[in-house]
């Protein structure tokens, strides 16, 4: 850090910051634009904050991994060391296409080897669809909430996002035929429409059978690609397990999207692509370019952890029950903490649900009021690419236990309520606080947030 | 010299507070300066204290490090800094104190009313909203009392907008501001040690509306004029009224001061930042290079001198 002399120091320019900046600027790729820094990102980098409970991230719970499983992560990786540490081939080791058409057999699909391409994370196999298939101003056309990780994606190949609208059986398959007409009396014909049917991310909700059928047969019919993005499928609790649209489809419209982030471990960074040939093709190609191949050390690891599959289907399910457990401590406690007039999906499986309030509530300005009383979500404006979602938030069940769950509802329920009331009183309508649904609870009152308290050094650390 | 660079805490800016330090850490080292990060956290005394620093520069927005609170920490241990002093620092952070301190100096202000939360709910203070639109007129600005970098800033057309706005800024302090939106062009006035450097003129793309945290914070999306074209007369206005508001204010050392020309020609403060932004889109290192001041001469000013 320190430097003897000027010497050693390049020269500075006078008027360097006004230089750099406009040099900057001009060499920024059009591209660029659409990405921005934004309020709701400086937020959540907040939520990092250990006594912050966030039901914010999409983190799956890592810490229960069967301790055979790490024995046989260290053993495998010390017995094929020099396959570890090389780089392999770009579609992925044969093995772990192995792996992945075992897991994906689970959930009763079967693809061929041919069609995969091993991806770092299932995050990069949705960015490489769109370097295949997107140029700027394409349509594509997505579920309204959708990932909000695949927005920025989107928006970075310039796409132009048609969201369309969802209830509890899913995307509305009416609404998407009816969207493709009026597309094609305007000459345009969308790239794709990227769904996650099952607990979708973020409103939870799965696609029913029927819905499932027609998409696929409409996607036959109007020759429209689906990119299935399928993360969560195993991690069902409740209900039968519904056929991917992948199976329905066998494999000609279809484009499956997997990973072994939520069934294994994120750390890990190794999802997947099935996609018909040609465009698997193309993909390679464009991983090629991005990455030369996924990390091989993460894949060994992959094949040892399925390598034992009893071991590995005792894990899930150890993972379905402890998640299942969380869910319904969620649900009740949004039944005991949310005012009147708010609303809440109840997913059967995957790890989130999609609250939304009343309308004057605006989720983006409450997250810095939750963020006061030590508690974070994901404000619902960030699912959407159309300023939409400003009543909802996504709240995840995964990442924290029941405790902090219950704890964290409640503190969001009261940091609404007080919006609520402060609203009432303001357009002199004041709330009437409603008589709660269920039995007596403590509702010890918020910080009053004063300017000290406005956010607090660390008092506690969260387990996580 | 051992120099801490306190960055991140808390705040809701603490991104932007990461990205200015590193630029406060090049700075030093071309000085030839030892530096010495500090994420600050619990342990801030502690690392001060094991690395025996000569002095601190402050690059924290927002909560503890704009509003008095580390100042006052670095104040107890006799470490010097380049911000001016806490209780300056105070006056300075709350708006609704600066806006009064800054009136009584005679220098303009928008015209405004600050409410508190607490008595819209036990005061029924809510009935005062009808009578501020209609002596205020519209539209409204609405904004935290205590908060930077245009978060929670919002503009009511209407009285129904009005309270959402509110509700809005109530999310991020319990005092807010409405005040009489001031048509005008946007200025950002750095002084450093009594002196103005040149003003840098704000020229969102898509209109004055669209100066908020995505605009400060992305290359591109707001274009500056620096220097700004304004006449010699209009100049010298602008520099006298910067440095008569740290004057106002016990400011001292470096701040930047936020006006509005109006069309009138009236220089109307909107705000002192007493750590002004230091990333490559912020004001003050654009108003130093167009004043031929290098990052390490920007840097030199901010160290204890002797």
């Amino acid at each position: 850090m320190t430097v003897d002399d000027g010497n050693s120091t390049p020269p500075v320019a006078q008027g360097t910051a006004t230089r750099d900046l406009e040099r900057y600027a001009a060499l920024f790729a059009a591209r660029t634009g659409s990405m921005k820094s934004s309020a709701m990102r400086d937020l959540m980098a907040i939520t990092e904050r250990p006594e912050v409970i966030s039901l914010a991230g999409g983190l799956p719970d890592v810490s229960h991994l069967p301790p055979a499983m790490l024995d046989a992560i260290t053993t495998s990786v010390s017995t094929h060391a020099v396959r570890a540490l090389q780089y392999g081939p770009t579609e992925g080791m044969a093995k772990v296409h192995e792996a992945i058409q075992v897991v994906m057999a689970e959930e009763g699909t079967l693809v061929d080897s041919g069609e995969l391409l091993v991806t770092t994370g299932g995050q990069q196999a949705i960015d490489l669809v769109c370097k295949t298939l997107v140029d700027p101003g394409d349509i594509v056309l997505a579920e309204g909430p959708t990932y909000p990780g695949a927005v920025p994606t989107f928006q970075a190949y310039q796409a132009d996002v048609r969201q369309l609208q969802m209830d509890d059986d899913g995307l509305d398959i009416d609404l998407l035929e009816q969207t493709l007409d009026e597309l094609a009396a305007e000459g345009k014909r969308p790239k794709f429409l990227y769904t996650i049917p099952t607990f979708q991310n973020p409103a939870g909700v799965t696609m029913s059978l029927e819905r499932r059928k027609r998409l696929v047969k409409l996607a036959a019919e109007r020759e429209l690609l689906v990119v299935e993005d399928s993360p969560y499928s195993l991690l069902r609790f409740e209900g039968e397990s519904l056929p991917t649209l992948r199976t329905l489809d066998g494999g000609n419209f279809v484009i499956y999207l997997g990973t072994f982030s939520k069934i294994l471990a994120a750390g890990l960074r190794i999802g997947w692509v099935a996609a018909p040939r040609a465009i698997r093709q193309k993909m390679n190609i464009g991983k090629a370019g991005s990455d030369l191949c996924s990390s091989s050390i993460s894949q060994v690891v992959v094949e040892a952890c399925i390598a034992d599959l009893d071991l590995w289907r005792t894990y899930l399910d150890e993972l379905r029950e402890r998640y299942q457990g969380r869910r319904d401590a969620m649900l009740d406690s949004l039944e005991h903490a949310m005012p009147e007039g708010s609303r809440w999906t109840r997913p059967r499986g995957g790890l989130f649900l999609w609250v939304t309030l009343p309308e004057q509530i605006d989720t983006t300005n409450l997250l810095a009021r939750a963020l006061r009383a030590n508690v974070a979500f994901v404000p619902g404006r960030g699912a959407y690419t159309d300023g939409r979602g400003g009543d909802s938030m996504r709240l995840n069940y995964s990442g924290v236990d029941e405790a902090e769950i219950r704890e964290g509802v409640r503190r969001i329920g009261a940091v609404v309520t007080e919006q609520l009331e402060l609203y009432g009183e303001m357009v002199g309508e004041p709330l009437v606080r409603q008589e709660r649904r269920r039995g007596p609870r403590e509702t010890p009152p918020l910080d009053a947030g004063t300017p000290g308290s406005l956010v607090q050094f660390p008092q506690r650390r969260v387990n996580r | 010299m051992r120099v801490a660079v306190l960055s991140g805490g808390p705040s809701f800016e603490r991104q932007v507070s990461i990205a200015g330090a590193e630029n406060i850490v090049h700075g030093l080292t071309e000085l030839g300066h030892k530096a010495i990060s500090i994420d600050v956290g619990r342990d801030l005394i502690e690392r001060l204290t094991d690395a025996r620093v000569d002095a601190a520069i402050i690059v924290m927005h927002g909560v503890v490090g704009e509003d008095g609170a580390v100042q006052a920490v670095l104040e107890s241990l006799g470490i010097p800094h380049q911000t001016p002093s806490a209780m300056a620092c105070r006056r300075c952070w709350d708006k609704a104190i600066t806006k009064g301190l800054l009136s009584d100096a005679g220098i303009a202000v928008p015209d405004g009313v600050v409410f508190d939360r607490q008595p819209f709910t036990s005061l029924g203070a809510a009935r005062t909203l009808a009578p501020v639109v209609e002596r205020l007129g519209l539209p409204l600005v609405v904004k935290p009392a205590r908060s930077g970098s245009a978060l929670g800033v919002n503009r009511a057309a209407d009285g129904s907008a009005l309270a959402n706005a509110m509700v809005g800024a109530f999310s991020y302090d319990d005092s807010v501001i409405v005040e009489r939106f001031v048509a005008g062009r946007e200025f950002g006035i750095s002084v450093i040690d009594g002196e103005a450097l040149p003003a840098v003129e704000i020229l969102p793309q898509d209109g004055p509306e669209a100066y908020d945290f995505e605009a400060r914070y992305s290359i591109g999306l707001v274009q500056y004029e620096c220097p700004a074209n304004l006449t010699a007369e209009e100049s010298a206005l602008l520099s006298e009224t910067a440095v008569a508001a740290a004057e106002a204010l016990g400011v001292n050392g470096i701040t930047r001061v936020d006006l509005i020309l109006t069309p009138e020609g009236v220089p109307t403060v909107l705000e002192l930042n007493n750590v002004p932004g230091m990333t490559d889109t912020s004001l003050l290192p654009m108003a130093a290079g167009a004043a031929g001041l290098s990052r390490a001469q920007i840097v030199a000013k901010m160290l204890p001198r002797g």
